[in-house]
């Protein structure tokens, strides 16, 4: 048996077939729940494979060596992006001062607060940087993450939890402050909550589902390009203290 | 289906070429996915009238589509590092908490906030 463990525990394919298993689970959860965004498949797949290892006590490496097979799809899956992208690009043109002003507000309040609250609370830099681009879609704030100097797996889990967030405060919290506009809803959901929180809103509203794949699509390029640009100014500053 | 992948990937491949050849910040995903969307957008404007769906090749269009709604299994082998920072977590839990929930909900409003502002506005000066 132990033997059968450890020839089994090297190969992708036990990773694979765990991975692929505990999402699963995880959707059947969510059924069952009545559909809630409440339970998140993502979350409960990551609970039962991080659990798993650790009570196996195999390490991520060896993990990660299996599973980075599904973890290479992230990249063609933000390429597919371009396709909801391409299908709205008539919202686009029709409101894109509108966007550009609201896009360019939420991106740098989203990145900066981040940076700033993790900072203020005494958190290390690097968990700083990688807060910074958490509210992209994740395989684009992955990349970001890399590129300034955060930690990625970090980054990731931030950006799957603060979907959730979105996803459950969101439309509650600017329906409180008189905020009815669908189009706000969509684009704000997509910015802040990339896939989790756009997911919820477009069971919603069609439009709002098509201002959130503008909001997760656009968010995603603005960030990849003010992110570096604003962490090099804090750099210059000093106040990342590296 | 092969057809598609093929698009998708090597748009990717273009932009991973374009960002290491270039220098850019934005990571090679991201270009290939706008890249993507200019080359769907000229396209559909040289088919004209003939309609959206006579531009975007709906082989394309389903494979992107599956790609895209089972995109959360996808981040579960990134997510899973978390075991690997449960002491870096433990280490700096409050600064990580009030930054994540903070951070996240001020995006949100902010951005939900100035749209519903200035499109309230353009409705008002159309009327």
């Amino acid at each position: 048996m132990h033997q059968l463990w450890v020839s089994l525990s090297v190969t992708p394919l036990l990773w694979l077939v765990v991975t692929l298993g505990a999402y699963l689970i995880g959707v059947a959860l969510r059924r069952a729940a009545g559909d809630t965004p409440l339970v998140n498949p993502v979350l409960v797949a990551i609970a039962l494979v991080g659990g798993l290892l650790l009570v196996t006590g195999t390490p991520y490496a060896t993990y990660f060596s299996g599973a980075k097979f599904i973890h290479f799809l992230l990249g063609p899956a933000t390429v597919a992006l371009a396709i909801p992208l391409a299908d709205n690009i008539h919202h686009v043109r029709r409101s894109l001062v509108e966007m550009g002003a609201a896009l360019l507000v939420g991106c740098l309040v989203s990145m900066l607060s981040g940076i700033g609250f993790v900072l203020l609370l005494g958190g290390p830099a690097q968990v700083a940087l990688s807060m910074a681009p958490k509210a992209v879609t994740t395989p684009i704030a992955m990349a970001v993450a890399s590129e300034i100097g955060g930690l990625p797996a970090l980054t990731a889990v931030l950006a799957i939890l603060g979907g959730i967030i979105a996803a459950v405060l969101g439309e509650s919290l600017l329906r409180a402050t008189g905020v009815r506009d669908w189009r706000a809803h969509g684009l704000a959901a997509g910015l802040a909550g990339s896939g989790i929180a756009a997911a919820q809103v477009a069971g919603r509203d069609p439009l709002a589902a098509a201002f959130s794949a503008l909001g997760i699509g656009l968010n995603g390029l603005l960030t990849a390009l003010a992110a570096p640009a604003a962490v090099a100014l804090l750099h210059r500053l000093h106040w990342l203290g590296m | 289906m092969i057809e598609s992948l093929f698009v998708i990937l090597l748009f990717q491949l273009i932009g991973e070429i374009a960002h290491s050849v270039l220098d850019l910040p934005v990571p090679g995903p991201v270009i290939g996915m706008f890249l993507l969307a200019g080359a769907l957008v000229i396209r559909r404007s040289r088919a004209g009238a003939a309609g959206r769906e006579a531009a975007t090749p709906a082989e394309l269009d389903s494979v992107a589509r599956s790609l895209v709604r089972h995109m959360g299994l996808l981040f579960v082998p990134a997510g899973v590092g978390v075991v690997a920072m449960a002491g870096l977590l433990r280490a700096a839990w409050l600064p990580i908490a009030v930054g994540l929930v903070g951070s996240t909900l001020l995006g949100l409003l902010a951005t939900g906030w100035v749209m519903h502002a200035l499109l309230a506005a353009r409705a008002a000066r159309a009327r």
